[in-house]
């Protein structure tokens, strides 16, 4: 049976060196499905402190405890099977993924995103391991010179403990949702970042990430902590597909910004068109901070992500762009939640959907102002394009106000491509793809120029990739 | 290079005839001036040439370089050089003029052009044309004056280098120094590129008094009634498009 994956390759990437005494222990842990006894055993074999696994066990009884969710896309919901699929997986060295098992389209989409050739057979799972070049190592140096804590949270467990028992599942605690139980009680892998006292770190978090895409993974775990004053920005993912055995992608996310501090969150989701991405991503906001969330959704069969931020100190600021591309057979269920619960918090959110054939986009989106937060300003706009007649997008906004002077709008727009801007573009030589596509380059503007400039032009390429054979 | 023979078109939604059987013929080189009143259907004309899909071809035939483009696709006449500058361009929000012509100027210089070679010429083109170079940031036709509009529509010409230019009412919107300045380039490009030809469509006679058009046509519902030389021009001048009108028996 070939059930290994990308993900188990990376898991296998991260090197863990574990004494693996009894064999027995670990192939039941590797197989398919879920057990209490199975929890622990993943926590034990991670030699995790106590609390850790306390944590797990007591995530994975609200796990089981809790219904699946009875909102969004419950048909393709309910076809989950949580018996098969793989919850831990073996870091080992070998590996069988050939190059011909990757689909075509995800080889061609490397091609045409000129993924260099080392990293197109990391991110398919053909190699294990991607070689670091020394400009990475350099980069790290900085940043550890500058007491930033840069590693992934396996790691962050073991060498940073008290900070990570201090705000683990603090922000997303196990009984968020479902999908958050899951995750906290099976987690492996992501990112764990601590920026000291007013340090501003230079560069996103992301010359490193692509390389080491390792800290992707089936059930991965990141903790951002700010700390006053600081700044940061981090990129999560890239716009390579990534191909995935496995269909369950379950994350989640988790950013303190201490008081003064400024967090951008950046993520271009690309899972093959196979994968159910269910995360839990929410950030806490302290006095004066600012926190940023820019996502977008591009590949996988469900999205369902709704960042949040919670305001929670007086003067925080929050920021949501998101982008989602929902082509035939996708659903893209995003959105954003601000929570507002100080005075003087403010908060923009600008959603921009994408609907090809018979894709579907959704947008589901909270604001709640609390009675606390006098003078709250919060603007939410969210704009849908339909490319064609059978395209389907929705909006379920809730706003919930409690402090009667909240300055709160909120504006949805559903265009289409006008027949006049498809021809003046094509009076000047454009194919009707290309015009598509240009004036699709144009409706998301606002979210690319929020990139770093290698992702904008990386961006680019996929959406004029992802337009190719749109046209009727 | 342009031969139009009976030309019927129709707006589609509407079903309303607006060219009832157009015959023209313009020859390389040639600086063409069509005029007519509002309504007369000469901007209808420009954007069945380009193949407006607002518009049906009911009967008749339009030949580009002795080919039948009647069923072509709007860009493939762009490629194979016919221009129409906007009376109305459309606004696309987010797409930058900078990136507008990265995408366009690919289908009309060869690939072994750099292409920050083909944008040094055209910030150069726009200044020309008056058009500041951090116009290239802004969203294309987003919040543009009518006179920059107008200004960039011309300026493209120059960009694309067409055989055939269509100018729909370049006159209205510009004030008479940006008029000047349009023509006079417009006027240089056809005596450095002597095979192309141009078609001015303009209500007014304001704009001819810059130009030496070769042949000056009137529209009156939907068809071509008179052309003539300069002369005509001046005569609609004086008389007004009722004098014509009175003429002509439909």
């Amino acid at each position: 049976m070939e059930d290994r994956s990308i993900l188990e390759l990376r898991e296998m990437a991260q090197e863990y060196k574990y004494d693996f005494k009894d064999p027995y222990l670990y192939k039941e842990v590797f197989d398919k499905g879920l057990n209490e006894e199975k929890v622990i055993k993943i926590s034990k074999i991670k030699g995790e402190p106590e609390w850790m696994t306390e944590f797990r066990v007591n995530a994975y009884r609200i796990f089981i405890s809790k219904p699946m969710p009875t909102w969004g896309n419950t048909e393709l919901l309910n076809k989950i099977n949580f018996d098969d699929i793989h919850y831990y997986v073996r870091p080992e060295d070998d590996h069988k993924t050939s190059w011909d098992d990757v689909p075509e389209y995800i080889k061609k989409t490397f091609d045409r995103l000129g993924i260099p050739e080392a990293e197109r057979k990391f991110l398919a799972g053909v190699t294990a391991q991607y070689e670091s070049e020394v400009v990475y190592h350099s980069i790290r140096e900085d940043l550890a010179k500058q007491g930033v804590i840069f590693t992934d949270m396996d790691s962050g467990l073991r060498e940073y403990p008290e900070i990570v028992r201090k705000y683990f599942g603090t922000v997303v605690p196990p009984e968020d949702n479902k999908f958050a139980a899951l995750n906290s009680a099976v987690w492996s892998g992501g990112s764990f970042v601590y920026v000291p006292k007013g340090v501003k770190v230079s560069i996103p978090l992301q010359a490193y990430f692509r390389i080491n895409a390792k800290n992707m993974g089936q059930f991965e775990r990141t903790l951002i902590i700010a700390d006053e004053g600081s700044e940061v920005t981090y990129i999560e993912g890239c716009t390579a597909p990534v191909y995935s055995s496995q269909s369950l992608h379950s994350a989640v996310v988790e950013i303190i910004a201490l008081p003064n501090s400024k967090v951008q969150y950046i993520t271009i989701q690309n899972w093959s068109k196979d994968v159910y991405n269910l995360v839990t991503k929410r950030a806490v906001a302290y006095e004066n901070a600012k926190v940023g969330w820019i996502d977008a959704n591009i590949g996988s069969l469900l999205t369902m992500k709704y960042p949040s931020i919670y305001l929670l100190g007086s003067g925080a600021r929050g920021e949501i762009i998101s982008v989602a591309f929902a082509k035939t057979g996708q659903h893209q269920d995003a959105g954003s939640k601000i929570i507002l619960a100080a005075p003087n918090t403010s908060a923009t959110v600008t959603s921009k959907s994408i609907s090809i054939g018979s894709g579907r986009a959704s947008y589901r989106g909270l604001v709640k102002v609390y009675k606390e937060a006098k003078n709250a300003k919060v603007n939410v706009q969210c704009d849908a394009l339909l490319l064609d007649p059978e395209s389907r997008t929705d909006t379920y906004p809730v706003i919930e106000v409690h402090q009667p002077n909240a300055a709160i709008t909120h504006e949805a727009t559903v265009s289409k491509i006008s027949e006049q801007q498809l021809y003046y573009l094509m009076s000047r030589g454009l194919t009707a793809e290309e015009a598509k596509t240009l004036i699709v380059h144009g409706f998301i503007e606002s979210f690319i120029k929020e990139l770093p400039m290698e992702y904008a032009v990386e961006m680019n390429r996929l959406i004029a990739l992802e337009m190719e054979g749109s046209v009727g | 290079m342009l031969k139009i023979i009976n030309l019927k078109a129709k707006v589609k939604s509407l079903d309303k005839p607006i060219l009832n059987g157009v015959d023209l013929e313009v020859k390389s080189g040639e600086i063409h001036c069509i005029m007519g009143r509002n309504g007369s259907g000469k901007s209808t004309l420009g954007h069945v040439i380009m193949g407006n899909p607002d518009y049906e071809i009911e009967e008749g035939e339009i030949y580009f370089n002795g080919q039948l483009i009647n069923e072509l696709p709007t860009n493939e006449r762009a490629v194979a050089g016919i221009y129409l500058a906007f009376q109305n361009p459309i606004e696309i929000p987010g797409v930058t003029l900078a990136n507008f012509f990265r995408y366009t100027t690919k289908k009309f210089y060869p690939e072994n052009i750099p292409y920050p070679q083909i944008r040094k010429k055209i910030i150069e083109l726009l200044g020309k044309f008056g058009i500041p170079e951090d116009t290239m940031r802004r969203y294309l036709n987003e919040g543009f004056s009518g006179g920059e509009r107008k200004r960039i529509e011309a300026m493209q010409v120059l960009v694309y280098k067409p055989k055939l230019a269509i100018l729909d009412e370049i006159d209205s919107g510009l004030d008479i120094d940006g008029l000047k300045q349009v023509v006079r380039y417009i006027n240089e490009y056809v005596e450095q590129n002597p095979e192309s030809s141009i078609i001015f469509i303009t209500h007014y006679s304001r704009l001819l008094q810059y130009l030496n058009p070769n042949k000056v046509h009137v529209m009156i519902g939907g068809r071509i009634v008179m052309s003539g030389d300069m002369s005509l021009a001046k005569e609609i001048d004086e008389k007004g498009y009722s004098w014509l009108e009175g003429n002509v028996v439909s």
